[in-house]
């Protein structure tokens, strides 16, 4: 073919004068269109400068490799192939030792009932003694506690935060049961919202607390789902990702195993329930699937089996429980489903529980509560709605509001001054009515007082008179003679009485 | 960047909460696994980097870009073929994808031609600070959507290489004007273009030179000194900073034979000019910031920092600003926008101090 014969002996000219760009830049533009069409780029193989077989095209005599573009539809996205290190290629590295000097944050939630053995699963998953005292049944309700610890493996720190589900299932009325779990899922969104949103905000710093994987703990009882499992895991489907466990899975035997879980998973696909979904359109991921001989789809729910206690097996330890009839290894494949368990959470999926967390739970979480408070995308003219105008908008409403309700408060305010103002008028009113009637008796008194005092004087001068007539008389009578002295004594005395 | 108010770093560790524990694992978990999974995933969904290249024309541009990718990115025009200088500066961009060793990089490469050409240059960078602000409100718009996109595309310049003439003597009253503008906005990094007309004394008296400007000028190029995060990058940084900005570089994409090895450099009748050569020019040490160790670090301060002071001060105005019907609406347009960072260089810090402050008091 004339245009595989052009390209390699571009080719050798190239390598034989030892200066890229002289061939290339007799070609004409038009040719440059050819291998931006997909189906016409296959061409011969031939050796390169340094001796490695490629797909040769004959623009610009270069080597350009068959890969598929970024974003299909952009028509100037090219493919371009680098005639040396450039050096790139340690992004990766670049990134993880970017996000290994942030640390990580993984925060898992434990739902089941009391006693099923959520915190002895999560010490054996982390291999370590997390404080936990076992909690009571006398739980009025369902509450959550949430305690976070810092795990260091290497040089990979972890945040990790376990949330339990206290005294799930042992009320006597579980209607209400799913109602704290999803209001602790819907305030880390919220939380993790609120921040988003602000004006002046700090992503990078964020403390992460939403929920990445929620353990749900299916009771061994061999049957079915209980119907309080269904209804919480239907609620809590769409906001977390949800991977169901059988518990004490020790308590099962293996055929009963295999048709419990078969039950339960047609449970759930019968009922709707969305579970986690492990990826396996991933190569890599895929040949870890590969290597765990089965998919783990088919092994869910995971039966585990938890114990921090070891036993010696052979001439190690490990961690297992003694039964009088046998010992149960948890690290043992025949026995449980443990090591999968760990394998899948922690081993290959955690990077994408947390990724599938961001995009599609907290998203549509993000979704519901935007459209809840009124903001839209598209206006009825369909043309793009800013998200600034409808803030612009409330902001607007809600100073509006509080206006209104300052004006509310003005009001009554004035009309409580004016209520108080009458009841002290009147009062003032009732002060002086007493005030006057008080000054009226006083002056009645003193009137009275005085009259006393006038008739009193009058009976003093009236006395007084008597008294000088008397003595007039006396003395008149002295004169007259010594009897009537006798008289007028028997008068005096008389008087005097 | 008042030095007695720093930011916190963009990527700096998290606080850990006093209800945290330390607690000591018995065995092997399993957790250092995430870093092959984040490994994983970022190959897959790769990596996009954006580079904007500003200074005038014959300055050897588009020669650096194609020599720093090692690929044809420009076409570089020779002097003489009769491409003329456009009237107003233009902006173009090219986009390309180049894979390394299973490292998929989407590169956006911008360049300027007609900066500072004209006779009168006044406010030859209201382009190109509007087109830097119009990728920061595109990506705003996408980020403020109710429904958006599980990987928002980022045109986002994340780094900005400044030429600087070769004259010897100090920046210019332009290059001073540009780089005070442009530092608030976007890391640039300045290196000293065409460096092969100055001896190695007078490049670096020329350097001392620059340096000496910058500071007076309070002009903040990247590595800023306040995103240090610790000890190491502080040490690394600061080697960098004041030995070595800005980079004497010297472009080439010929390749020409010197003791039998194939090398890239300028042929001259004096010798050849090897372009990877230490002893030559600096520019494996601005390949190495660029795209070997920096990179991320770009990209990162651009999002954490650039991206959100715009974003802090967009959403701040945008009740000020009318509104108007279209895509960057809100804003008459993007001219406006770039007209106010005139007035708000200085307005800038002084907000940014007041927000720190504030953020101190929550």
């Amino acid at each position: 073919m004339p245009l595989v014969a052009r390209g390699s002996r571009a080719l050798a000219e190239r390598s034989r004068k030892g200066g890229a760009g002289e061939a290339s830049r007799s070609r004409s533009p038009s040719s440059s269109q050819c291998w931006q069409t997909a189906p016409r780029r296959s061409w011969s193989r031939s050796r390169d400068g340094r001796g490695r077989w490629e797909t040769v095209c004959e623009c610009w005599g270069l080597a350009i490799p068959v890969r598929c573009a970024f974003g299909a539809g952009n028509e100037d996205l090219r493919n371009l192939s680098l005639s040396g290190h450039v050096g790139f290629d340690s992004l990766p590295d670049q990134l993880v030792n970017k996000s290994t000097s942030q640390g990580f944050c993984f925060n898992i939630l434990c739902v089941g009932e009391t006693g099923i053995g959520k915190s002895t699963l999560m010490d054996t998953l982390f291999n370590t003694k997390f404080e936990n005292d076992p909690a009571t049944h006398n739980e009025p309700g369902v509450r959550l506690k949430a305690r976070s610890y810092e795990l260091q493996e290497s040089n990979v720190r972890l945040k990790l935060t376990i949330v339990d589900t206290v005294g799930f299932g042992d009320q006597i009325n579980k209607d209400d049961s799913y109602k704290p779990i999803v209001e602790y899922i819907d305030a880390q969104f919220e939380a993790y919202l609120q921040e988003e949103l602000k004006i002046k905000r700090s992503l990078f710093n964020y403390h992460d607390t939403r929920i990445h994987a929620c353990l749900y703990f299916i009771a061994p009882t061999g049957h079915s789902l209980k119907s309080l499992d269904l209804v919480t895991m239907k609620k809590l489907d769409s906001k977390v990702n949800i991977i169901p466990i059988i518990a004490k899975a020790d308590t099962i035997a293996k055929n009963e195993l295999h048709k419990f879980k078969s039950k339960i998973m047609s449970e759930l696909v019968s009922n709707g329930v969305q579970i986690y979904q492990f990826p396996t359109d991933e190569e890599t991921v895929a040949e870890i699937n590969a290597t765990m001989s089965v998919s783990p789809q088919v092994h869910l729910p995971f039966a585990v089996v938890g114990s921090t206690e070891e036993v010696k097996i052979g001439n190690k330890m490990a961690k297992a429980r003694q039964y009088p009839w046998g010992v149960v290894q948890v690290e043992n494949e025949n026995h449980c489903d443990f090591v999968k368990l760990r394998e899948m959470l922690i081993r290959v999926n955690m990077e994408d529980l947390r990724e599938q967390t961001h995009t599609r739970h907290y998203e549509l979480y993000r979704r519901c509560k935007l459209e809840e408070m009124g903001f839209k995308d598209t206006d009825p003219d369909s043309k793009p709605f800013s998200l600034q105008e409808t803030y612009e908008a409330k902001r607007n409403e809600f100073l509006g509001e509080l206006q209104k309700k300052e004006e509310e408060m003005r009001q009554m305010f004035v009309m409580r001054v004016k209520e108080k103002e009458a009841e002290l008028k009147e009062a003032e009113k009732e002060l002086h009515e007493k005030f006057d009637l008080l000054k009226r008796t006083h002056q009645e008194e003193k009137k009275k007082v005085e009259d006393k005092k006038k008739e009193l004087e009058e009976e003093v001068n009236n006395f007084q008179k008597k008294k000088a007539a008397a003595q007039l008389l006396q003395s008149q009578a002295q004169q007259a003679g010594a009897q009537q002295t006798k008289k007028d004594k028997d008068k005096k005395n008389f008087f005097f009485m | 960047m008042d030095p007695l108010r720093q930011p916190p770093s963009p990527c700096s560790p998290r606080p850990s909460s006093p209800r945290t524990q330390s607690c000591e694992m018995l065995g092997y978990v399993g957790i250092e696994a995430v870093l092959d999974q984040l490994k994983i995933k970022a190959m897959k969904m790769g990596f996009e980097f954006n580079i904007m290249v500003v200074g005038q024309s014959g300055l050897g541009k588009s020669t650096m870009v194609n020599t720093l990718f090692k690929s044809k990115m420009w076409k570089s025009t020779l002097p003489g073929l009769g491409v003329p200088t456009p009237k107003t500066l233009q902006l173009q961009s090219v986009t390309h994808v180049i894979e390394e060793k299973g490292v998929k990089l989407k590169l956006t490469v911008t360049d300027t031609p007609g900066f500072g050409d004209q006779i009168n240059n006044d406010k030859c960078w209201d382009p190109i600070l509007g087109y830097i602000n119009e990728q920061y409100e595109r990506y705003l718009q996408e980020e403020i959507l109710i429904t958006r996109q599980r990987h928002i595309p980022d045109t986002r310049v994340h780094c900005c290489v400044y030429f600087v003439p070769p004259t010897g003597h100090c920046l210019r009253p332009l290059d001073i004007e540009f780089l005070q503008r442009l530092c608030q906005t976007v890391n640039v990094v300045p290196v000293i273009a065409r460096a092969d007309s100055l001896t190695i004394e007078e490049r670096e008296a020329f350097r001392r030179r620059i340096q000496h400007n910058l500071r007076t000028h309070c002009i903040e190029v990247y590595p800023q000194k306040c995103f240090d995060e610790d000890i190491n990058d502080r040490i690394l940084n600061s080697k960098i900073r004041q030995e070595r900005i800005p980079f004497a570089v010297v472009g080439a994409d010929r390749e020409h034979l010197v003791n039998g090895r194939c090398v890239l450099g300028r042929k001259t009748k004096w010798g050849i000019i090897e372009v990877e050569n230490m002893a030559h020019c600096e520019f494996p040490l601005l390949r190495d910031l660029l795209i070997r160790t920096h990179l991320q670090d770009l990209k990162d301060i651009t999002h954490n920092i650039h991206y959100e002071n715009y974003r802090v001060f967009r959403l701040n105005k945008s009740h000020v600003l009318p509104r108007g019907p279209g895509w960057v609406n809100l804003a008459p347009g993007p001219a406006p926008s770039p007209a106010s960072p005139q007035a708000t260089p200085r307005t800038m810090k002084v907000c940014r101090w007041t927000q720190d402050n504030s953020d101190d008091e929550c």
